[in-house]
Formats: C-alpha cells, structure tokens, sequence
C-alpha cells in the first residue's frame, strides 16, 4: 500500500518570533524556523502505522518554499520513505485556490492507494485545501477521520468520522483523500537510526506542475483571491496574578478570586 | 576566520562546530528529554526507584545505541555524540543522563579490546538497550587507589575458568544490570607491578555467587541504584575475560580516559538544566516591582553562570574530538573536563538555588534536585582531586 501525505513547514509558534511582514501582510517565514504542521505529524503517524501493519509505504508531498527539505527530513527521520517538493518563487502568497491546484496536478504524477492530509495548518488555517484537492483530482473525501481500515482485497476504505453525536462510518473505494485527525494517536518521536537513515532518503524537487496553469499569473500571490489590508497585534493581556502557594491555599485564594467577580 | 580553502590554510577544519548529523540527533534527543523525561524527574528523584520507563524510551529511540558498532546494531557515533546524547538528558534529569553514561562506560572495556566473539555475543543487546551493563571497579579499600583491588579471580587448572570472590562498592547500577564488567586481581605474587595485578572479565547477573548486597541511601541521581555487589566462587569461563590477563588495570585507565567525558556530559547538562530555570524564573518573578533579572546582582549571576557553563561545554566538546583522534594526552584532556565540569555544575546549581531564592530551597523547583545531583560529578570516575593529579602528572612528565 503507498500513502501520499501532505505536509506542510509552518513557522514554530513555540519560538513565539512569528510576525507578518509590514509591506504585506503575509507571514514572515524568514523570522522564525520551520517545523512540520502539527496535525500533518498526526496524518504521517498514522500512514506510517497503517503502512507497518499492512505493508507498502509513506512519500510526503510538499508545496513550499526552497528551505522545506530542512523540515521535510523531520518527516523522513519518522519514518517517511522519501518527498517530493513543488517550489517555485511564482508560488509565493498562494491563496488555497492556488494551493489546491498545485497539489492537485502534483498528485497526478504520484502512485498511491491513499493521499492523508492533516485538518488545518497552524499558520494559514483555511483547512479547505484537502477537500479542494480531492475535488480536483476526483478522489472521494473521507474528512476529519478517528480510524481509518483500509482493505487490500476488496480496494476500499472505511473511516470513522467524527461528528457532533459519535461517529459517521464512510466507506469508499480507493483510492481516496482522508483527512487525518489527532484521534489517531500521537505521532512518534523520530530514533536515532531513523535520523541517521533520513540522510540517504531523496527529496525530489520540481518546479510548478505542467498542467496546473497554462497561463502566467492563475497562480501564485499574483493571482491570489484574497488579500490582508491590514493586521495588528491583540492587546496585551491583563496583568495575571499567579499564585503559587501550596494547594489547599491556592485553591483558596483562587476560589476566593472567582467569588470576587461573581464567576462561580 | 574566513578562508577560501574549505581546509584553511592551516589544514584546520573549516568550521568549529557540530556536525549536521551530531546536532540533528542532539537536537532529536532534546524534544524527547523535555518532552517525555523531564516531566519525570522530580518523581524518580523523590521515589528512588530506577526508571525503568527511561530506560525503555532510551532503548526505543537507539539512545543506547550510539557508540556501537554499526554491524552490531549500533550507530557508530563517536564520543561527542555520546556526550551530547547525555548532556541533552542530563538537562532535565541527571538519574536519566546517567542510565546512557553506564552503559557506555562498562561496554568501553569490550569496545576497547573485546574479540569479535565477545561483541557479537554482546554488543545487538547492548546496543538495543535489551541488556544494562555495569561498570565494577571501585571497593570499600581501593577507591582512588584502584589498583588496591582485593577481589580476586583464580584460574581453574582443570577448566580453564576463572573462580571470582571479592566485593565491589559504589557500583551505578550494580543492582539492575544484566552484565558487570569486573575488575579483579589474577596476579598478586611477591614483585607484580601495581598494574599488572588485575584482569577483566564480564560477569552475568545469573551466575551462582553473585549477589547485590545492599542499595547505597544517596543525596543524589536517587533513581540510579549505587549497589555493593558481592562474588562468591562465582566461576566465569575464560571467554568472559575481557583483555589479556594481567591488562585490567591499564584497561581500566583506558577507559575512564574515554568515560570521564560522559561525565563531563552530565555536569554541563545538569549545569544547562539549572542555568535555565533560573533564567527563566529571574525573567518571571518580580519584587520591587520589576522582574528580578533587572537587577544587576542577580543578573551578573545569570551571565556568569552562562560563561561558565559554556565554557566547560566547549572543553569538552574539544576533549572529546582530541581523545578521539587519538591524542597522546588524552588522559590529560579526560580529566581537565571532568574537572572543569563537575566544578561548574556544583557552582552554577548553587548559584541557581540562590537566584529562586527560597523558592530553590524547596522541591516545587528543580534546581534543588540539581544542587544535589551536581555534587556525585565531583566525586565519580575519580573525584576531582584525582584529576588535578592526572593533569599535574601528565604536566611534569612532558619536562
């Protein structure tokens, strides 16, 4: 079985560096360094889990800009087999629609049984993109996914969806677009051989796919759909008192606090 | 210094640093310390129970696996890298730090001068972390002065084994190893030079006459058992001897040349580990109505700690690649960064509980634990005047 994952480098929020450029509005990925998307992490543990149990391997596809092997090795040391890489300076300031199309006719020069995307990314946060590339390429969606059985024989997926009451059991035939959730478990850290191991793995990187615009300008932040006018910083947040006695007095003085302002 | 030489003009290398490969899996060691160690540490240390939990994470992510051989299972890393490996866990919990330290240090014997059976045979569960192996050198009468050793190892003439009886004390680990590495005395007739006393041999837990007799009560590293081991007519076959006969002692010295590194590791990461949270605390507490960082006595503290810190860091990363390139005075590099890091840790973890103030002083802070962690690497693999005898030796000698 081959799994295609979708993975996304997203500035490391825990260096708390992250700012929009002044000129633009747009993120300044220069600022801060790069680590894979949180929720792709989960969509790759649980490719990789599947591909353990049924045999078959993970490739991981990125569109991003030239600095993403860095963060893309991260995604080998797990476990991934190899990436492939779609950057091209033109794609700078992609809106999904954008994001979508590059990804889509990428896909249609990959082998998979699978694609597995994470349900948003913590930088854009559209979470629109996977719905919108199995559009395209016409594969069944199977969204927001708690367990995910594929079956070799009979080519079909099943997948428990999350919703409001439970779960949502869909099926469909492979192969099929699944959006990952962190109900599949926590991803692996990455071992030492498995670190050592990703150094001889390829990344394969391309320019703009040949059949996603045919003309200049469709794509990009050129041809972006939407703008940022404007962004300021939230206001600071009120002084925070922290209380660091020990329990029975702190819960004291916390309940105390809450009385106060009439919470509780 | 810039060249366009990618070797300089010197022949140097061009860069002072890390390797891609040395700081990725720093790097990766790091995220696994915080994350899934750190939030055990101050348990193991109050509960003095070994974390056996660690020790599998260890073993899960190659941890062990770092200085073996790579045809044995093992990544091949050199000693930097082992040392980096135990600076990272050190950070957040020395008990742990140490659990990749003892491994190292009683496999150096058969790393050192092992025969291919003997590795074979050992080094995959070795280096999958499937067995623990301790290092037993030290007794209650021969601590410094190793070569005072009294256990003694007799050859069975009709056999060819070698029947083991003596006790060992302070040995890390003693009690939850699978494997001793044990130095005992084969040769004590009238005239034997000091160093020609001893030989090597591995003993296995499950060996009649061998037994743990008691768990040290300790100030610190609380979750790594320091256990007195005892041999009884253990009777050990000759393929368990380790070395030539005869070569324990200098094989012994041999190794602490390459061990006393870990431990340098240990003491830059525990030193890191407290120099952290004191910063960060001087960041957040406010008195006078600003944050205590501001002040320029706690700050100049902070600074200094640093430097210190740093520097012993950057001793032993140097000791390191001298000792592994072979450097006639390897010895001499061992000890300076044992020395300057075990001196460093104590000082810093110290000056760490100063900054919390009495907030240092109580277990809701780690940086007591660290205080009393720091103290054991002024003491182990030769207490510091030891190394101060060994740079001074290897100082004169040289006139």
């Amino acid at each position: 079985m081959r799994i295609v994952v979708l993975v996304k480098p997203v500035p490391d929020t825990a260096s708390g560096g992250e700012r929009l450029r002044p000129d633009d509005w747009r993120l300044d990925r220069a600022a801060v360094p790069a680590v894979v998307n949180a929720n792709d992490e989960y969509a790759l543990e649980a490719a990789l889990k599947l591909t353990e149990t049924h045999g078959g391997e993970v490739a991981m596809l990125t569109m991003a800009g030239p600095t993403a092997p860095e963060t893309m090795r991260k995604a080998l040391a797990m476990g991934a087999a190899s990436g492939t890489l779609v950057t091209d300076d033109a794609l700078g300031g992609s809106d999904v629609v954008s994001t979508t199309r590059v990804l889509a006719a990428a896909l249609k020069g990959l082998e998979y049984d699978l694609v597995f995307a994470g349900a948003d990314t913590s930088d854009g946060g559209g979470g629109v993109v996977p719905a919108g590339v199995a559009t395209l390429v016409g594969l069944p969606y199977l969204s927001y996914a708690a367990r995910i059985e594929p079956n070799l024989e009979t080519k079909r997926v099943r997948v428990h969806r999350i919703s409001p009451t439970g779960y949502d059991v869909l099926e469909a035939p492979m192969p099929a677009l699944v959006v990952a959730t962190q109900a599949l478990g926590e991803p692996r850290y990455p071992s030492l051989k498995g670190i050592m191991a990703a150094r001889s793995k390829t990344i394969e990187t391309t320019g703009i796919p040949a059949d996603t615009a045919p003309d200049a300008g469709t794509l990009g932040g050129a041809a972006s759909t939407t703008a940022v006018l404007a962004a300021e910083a939230p206001p600071p947040r009120a002084a925070t008192r922290v209380v660091r006695d020990p329990a029975d007095e702190a819960a004291r003085q916390v309940v105390e606090f809450l009385a106060e302002r009439r919470i509780i | 210094m810039e060249s366009e030489s990618p070797h300089g003009a010197t022949g140097a290398t061009p860069t002072y640093r890390l390797t891609e490969d040395q700081a990725a899996l720093r790097d990766a060691v790091k995220v696994l310390a915080d994350e899934r160690i750190a939030p055990r540490a101050a348990q193991i240390d109050r509960t003095a129970e070994f974390p056996w939990d660690v020790k599998e994470l260890l073993a899960s992510h190659d941890i062990f696996a770092i200085p073996y051989p790579e045809r044995y299972g093992g990544l091949g890393g050199d000693l930097l890298t082992v040392c980096l490996a135990i600076e990272q866990i050190s950070r957040v919990c020395a008990t742990s730090g140490l659990i990749v330290a003892v491994q190292e240090l009683a496999s150096l014997p058969l790393l050192l001068v092992g025969s291919d059976e003997q590795k074979e045979r050992w080094f995959p569960d070795l280096a999958a972390g499937r067995l623990l192996i301790a290092f037993a050198l030290t007794e209650a009468e021969a601590g410094s002065d190793a070569a005072a050793a009294r256990t003694r190892a007799r050859r069975d003439a009709a056999t060819g084994d070698w029947i083991i009886d003596g006790s060992k004390r302070f040995i890390s680990q003693g009690s939850v190893a699978d494997l001793i590495t044990v130095f005992a005395v084969t040769n004590d007739a009238e005239g034997t030079p000091r160093h020609q006393r001893l030989s090597c041999f591995i003993v296995e837990k499950d060996m009649p006459g061998f037994a743990v007799e008691r768990i040290e009560h300790k100030m610190g590293i609380r979750g790594s058992p320091t256990a007195e081991l005892s041999f009884k007519g253990v009777r050990v076959p000759d393929a368990n001897r380790i070395g030539d006969v005869g070569q324990g002692f200098e094989l012994a010295m041999r190794t602490l040349d390459r061990s006393r590194p870990g431990i340098a590791a240990q003491a830059v990461g525990i030193a890191q580990g407290a120099l952290e949270v004191a910063a960060a605390y001087a960041r957040d507490r406010k008195q006078f109505g600003r944050p205590i960082a501001e002040f320029q006595m706690v700050g100049a503290m902070l600074a200094d700690m640093d430097a210190q810190t740093e520097a012993a860091r950057q001793l032993l990363y140097k000791a390191c690649t001298e000792i592994e390139a072979g450097a006639p005075d390897a010895g001499r590099w061992s000890a300076m960064c044992k020395l300057v890091a075990g001196d460093t840790a104590m000082r810093v973890t110290t000056d760490a509980v100063q900054v919390l103030g009495g907030y240092g002083y109580i277990d809701e802070f780690p940086v007591e634990r660290m205080m009393r962690d720091a103290k054991i690497t002024q003491l182990y693999e030769g207490t510091q005047q030891i190394q101060r005898l060994v740079i001074a030796r290897a100082l004169t000698a040289r006139r």
